[in-house]
């Protein structure tokens, strides 16, 4: 048997329907926000560590020269090393026929058996090479889809110098290379960087590697410490030319998914708080305010006996009923947009299968807050309205007291008129209500500002680094060092309007405890296709002795101008050097490190070698360089400038950075709730006296000043507070994304700023004028009867 | 004669449609002469309030014709309508509808500031016998207290019609006899036509005329040859 009073919630929650839709959808909004954020960072994160594990990928990787096929089993004597593969690998190039130029390429050894013991791969279409077949190989699937290329293709590589046709039979993706970047740049690009797998005999043919590797692959036992495993294989490698080992957070490809992933983590722990903090707000608001219209039901209902408990049970299940209904599908949203973006993003990071998880937490949390905000505004409300006799609550209310108002603000009540002092006095009298709406609409203002922000800092990244720093058109490398007369030969090609040397190392840098895998490069002093920039983008020379660091690195490392830093060289003779740091350099990407060139060709023992070169190149004859560089030896890669950018921007507008897209619009939707229903709601509470007004003479727009002029002066106060809102938030989300790997500037422009105040300022008029039309709808005659 | 200031013809009101049609006014025919004290009697729902909203320029009706003067209320539109109010008709309510936040010269303020041709809110106070509590502000005075900041803010643009709707409906007697005493003064003082919508009959003897509602249309209509002052209505 229901009850009459649960009767009367099932009625009164059909009466306040469009209402209590308007709440459910706010608190759905912050709940879903919750769910999907955190459903995705976790699902990315059982994701990889399923896909390493499943796919056995190593924890240390060993590179080195040429090691005899015996160290492999004094690797695995090492204290702390669980399994060992090892396996030869080189780096050559792709000639596409539809390309001008070559395309770096990686090798790498298939073992007899198929599979390798560790970093296994992923077949995806075709078959497995013949382990003996001189000609046969397996292309990795983003490069392969990149390029249309199917198994059954030929492709004409090139390899130690030896120009070979190898047929692709399959396609694989690998663990090592969720992301694939080519050597010597920041971004990963599917289309601009192949891996080859091909069987180990024909390669180590090939690389002159027979009966050798040039990598060991090692896994580590449970408890043991990688840095004394990786200082153990380097004293091993050392005759063997080892290149120093390094760990998984060393792999590129992992370090670009963990920094996705914190950077995605870094929004997910700081824009749902947001979120749900103004869900809060509106639910507390629009609650209070719906009981407080009860207000003579309520006298009635204790007119007729029924407790308080009994009342606040009444409404309390009212209010619960809305908050789980908001927060149920809040979670059903989060739950299956959290699923279509985990979709996405298996996509973008080449995933070939996704453990798909929702954090369970979030549920009970997006429920336990919409509750409990839901429940202590109506407490609030209730305890106000029980301490009145149920004879008093169910006359109308009296007069709201302004009377302790009366000398404040005289002198300026002094110039307004009668309406403007209307709005002044129900400011002042409520400050802690307006609090509340400026605080609201502030914080949408400020999730817009520092989307935006954060947006822009994307793009000033962009133009400030292919626009600014690296003014080149093309980076050519060579295959190894070769003298600067190769630069004379670069800057007679036709087409070639000016050329710069680049000289670059793999080093790992130390200072104290810190340690960084990177590379030093070395400038012309007056160098201007590429450069280290100061904080306002000026030009550092590199110094006469010493080396500029870029700012990360100089974070990583806690260097300052003045220490001493140790740089041991990765290839070569391994020698090591103690500079002294110069200074700092401000970078966007990577992060760099900058010797005079012929200071660093002294340290490195190469006097006047180059490694690379940067071109400016006459854009009509840009195929005709490309081709000419095609069939130049010692050309290991060209890289177009153009290109490298647009594969920056991809990763900006793909990844993490995508969500920033979908934060913008639920930031302008929360605004507009926000003030829509703030004005609603002012509407409706206050209609007699609007009704009152209209009867009095005043004119629609006139009577709307009075209502809309309280909302304009909130709109205008929270404008300054969501700037300086965005500003924060914009700073704390660009430190959150920034990395070694790209730095995000997060200065607020004027313009970031003026579109978040639009997306305040827009739904705000919006809902001026949907109240004007209902204000123009209110029926005067049965406004004044209602007694409020 | 005066020329009448209101005069309706074949007036009438219907809420809703179908079966739940509410028929408010069934043809009425009425002429109200300029400066006179009108009280409407009747008892709820038969009509009374509905008129007055149509005289007042606060509703439309469903047919007929009401004429102000020489304006035809019907054609006018709603920005003719609400300037018809601005300039000409006053109100009172049975709950006074004043503005909490403003003080009661303020709330006088309101309309003085707007209309075209307005008295001193302070000599609209002083009329009421409020001169004193000008800077009170509503929830600062007593129910009779407000319903005379109500009067004073209703003849503060010296309307030329004032429309009273149960104006003593929510107080005790003695308190609606102060309120009666103000209206009839300023209908004495100013030569205002005073519309008074109510139920309570006594009120009836202070009337120059008086029409008797009941369901929807007009039974009578008399003259009051010798008016009562308020102070001798028995309640």
């Amino acid at each position: 048997m229901v009850s009459a009073l649960d009767r009367k919630l099932g009625r009164d929650l059909w009466r306040i329907k469009g209402q209590a839709a308007a709440i459910a959808l706010v608190i759905a909004a912050g709940v879903m926000s919750l769910v999907t954020m955190t459903g995705l960072v976790s699902t990315l994160e059982e994701t990889r560590a399923a896909y390493y594990d499943r796919y056995r990928l190593a924890e240390v990787f060993v590179p080195a020269a040429r090691a005899p096929g015996t160290v492999a089993d004094r690797l695995g004597d090492i204290p702390g090393v669980a399994v060992v593969e090892t396996r030869v690998t080189g780096l050559g190039t792709l000639d596409l026929p539809d390309l001008t130029r070559p395309l770096p390429a990686r090798f790498l050894s298939l073992p007899p058996s198929g599979q390798p013991a560790l970093n296994a791969v992923v077949l995806t279409g075709g078959r497995m090479p013949d382990p003996a077949a001189e000609s046969e190989a397996l292309l990795l699937d983003g490069f392969a889809k990149a390029r249309g290329i199917a198994p059954g293709d030929r492709l004409s590589v090139t390899l130690a110098g030896v120009k070979r046709q190898v047929r692709i039979v399959g396609r694989a993706m690998a663990p090592e290379f969720v992301f694939s970047t080519a050597p010597g740049e920041m971004v990963p690009d599917d289309g601009r960087f192949a891996v080859l797998w091909m069987g180990r005999a024909p390669l180590a043919a090939t690389l002159d590697l027979d009966g050798a590797f040039n990598e060991a692959l090692l896994t580590l036992a449970r408890d043991a410490d990688p840095r004394d495993v990786i200082r153990a294989v380097d004293r091993l490698m050392d005759p063997w030319g080892g290149q120093g080992a390094y760990g998984l957070a060393d792999l590129p490809s992992n370090r670009f998914v963990t920094e996705e992933i914190t950077g995605l983590r870094g929004s997910a722990v700081m824009v749902p708080p947001v979120f749900l903090a103004v869900a809060v707000f509106l639910l507390y608001v629009v609650i209070a305010r719906m009981v407080q219209a009860e207000r003579e039901q309520i006298g009635l209902l204790k007119a007729f006996g029924y407790t308080s408990a009994e009342v606040s049970a009444h409404y309390a299940k009212l209010v619960i009923v809305i908050a789980v209904l908001g927060a149920l599908v809040g979670i059903a949203l989060g739950a299956v947009f959290g699923r279509s973006m985990a979709g996405l993003y298996q996509q973008y990071y080449k995933f070939p299968f996704l453990v798909f998880r929702l954090e369970p937490a979030t549920f009970a949390l997006g429920i336990g807050v919409a509750v409990a905000a839901a429940l202590a505004a109506a407490a609030l409300v209730l305890r106000r309205l029980f301490a009145l006799t149920p004879a008093v609550a169910m006359r109308p209310p009296a007069p709201a007291d302004y009377s302790g108002l009366a000398g404040r603000a005289a002198r300026l009540m002094a110039w307004l008129d009668q309406p403007a002092r209307m709005v002044l006095r129900r400011v002042l009298r409520q400050p802690g209500r307006m609090a509340a709406s400026v605080a609201g609409i502030a914080a949408g203002m400020a999730l817009a500002g520092g989307m935006l922000t954060v947006m822009d800092g994307f793009t000033r990244a962009v133009v400030l680094n292919f626009e600014v720093i690296d003014r080149s058109d093309m980076a050519v490398s060579f295959t190894r060092p070769v003298s600067g007369q190769a630069l004379y030969e670069l800057a007679h090609l036709p087409g070639v309007l000016a050329v710069e040397p680049q000289r670059s190392a793999p080093v790992r840098f130390e200072a104290g405890r810190a340690s960084y895998r990177g590379a030093v490069t070395g400038l012309d002093r007056g160098a201007v296709l590429n450069r280290a920039v100061g904080t306002g983008m000026e030009t550092l020379d590199p110094p006469e002795g010493g080396i500029l660091l870029s700012r990360p690195l100089a974070r990583i490392l806690n260097a300052a101008p003045g220490d001493t830093v140790t740089l041991t060289l990765l290839d070569g003779d391994r020698r090591t050097l103690r500079v002294p740091v110069a200074g700092v350099a401000d970078t966007l990407m990577g992060a760099p490190a900058f010797m005079e060139i012929e200071a660093l060709n002294r340290a490195l023992g190469t006097p006047g070698q180059v490694n690379g070169a940067l071109l400016r190149v006459d854009p009509l004859s840009a195929d005709n360089v490309q081709a000419a560089l095609k069939d130049r030896p010692g050309v290991a890669g060209v890289s177009v400038k153009a290109e490298a950018r647009a594969a920056f921007q991809t990763m900006l507008d793909s990844g993490a950075g995508a969500t920033r897209y979908s934060m913008m619009i639920l930031a302008a939707v929360i605004a507009f709730g926000i003030v829509y229903s703030t004005a609603r709601i002012a509407l409706s509470e206050r209609s007699r006296d609007l009704a009152s007004l209209r009867v009095l003479g005043f004119t629609g727009g006139e009577t709307a000043f009075v209502l809309l002029g309280e909302l304009a002066l909130v709109v205008l106060v929270a404008l300054p507070l969501g700037a300086l809102g965005g500003a924060l938030l914009a700073s704390a989300i660009a430190a959150g994304f920034s990395t070694d790997i790209y730095q995000i500037p997060a200065t607020p422009s004027p313009a970031s700023l003026g579109f978040a105040a639009l997306a305040v300022v827009m739904p705000a008029l919006v809902s001026g004028v949907l109240v004007r039309i209902d204000l123009a709808r209110l029926d005067l005659v049965s406004a004044l009867k209602t007694r409020e | 004669m005066t020329t009448p200031v209101f005069r309706t013809e074949g007036l009438t009101k219907t809420y809703g449609d179908g079966p739940a049609a509410v028929q408010a006014l069934r043809g009425v025919d009425l002429t109200v002469p300029e400066g006179e004290i009108v009280v409407l009697l009747g008892p709820s729902g038969s009509g009374k309030s509905t008129l007055l909203n149509i005289l007042g320029g606060l509703d439309r009706a469903s047919s007929g014709t009401a004429w102000f003067r020489d304006t035809e209320l019907g054609t006018l539109s709603d920005r003719a309508l609400t300037r018809y109010r601005r300039n000409h008709v006053g109100f009172v309510f049975q709950f006074y509808n004043l503005m909490p936040s403003l003080t009661a010269r303020e709330n006088v303020d309101l309309v003085t500031e707007i209309a075209s041709d307005p008295m001193d809110a302070g000599e609209a106070l002083e009329r009421v016998g409020l001169g004193t509590r000008a800077g009170h502000f509503p929830a600062q005075l007593s129910g009779g207290e407000q319903q005379r900041v109500a009067i004073a803010r209703a003849i503060a643009k010296r309307p030329t019609v004032l429309f009273c709707d149960e104006p003593t409906g929510a107080l005790d007697s003695s308190t609606g006899r102060t309120v009666l005493e103000v209206l009839t003064a300023i209908n004495a003082s100013l030569g205002t036509t005073v519309l008074i919508v109510t139920h309570a009959a006594a009120t009836a003897a202070l009337a120059h005329r008086v029409i008797r509602f009941a369901d929807g249309s007009i039974r009578q209509i008399e003259e009051n040859a010798a008016r009562l002052r308020p102070a001798e209505i028995e309640w």
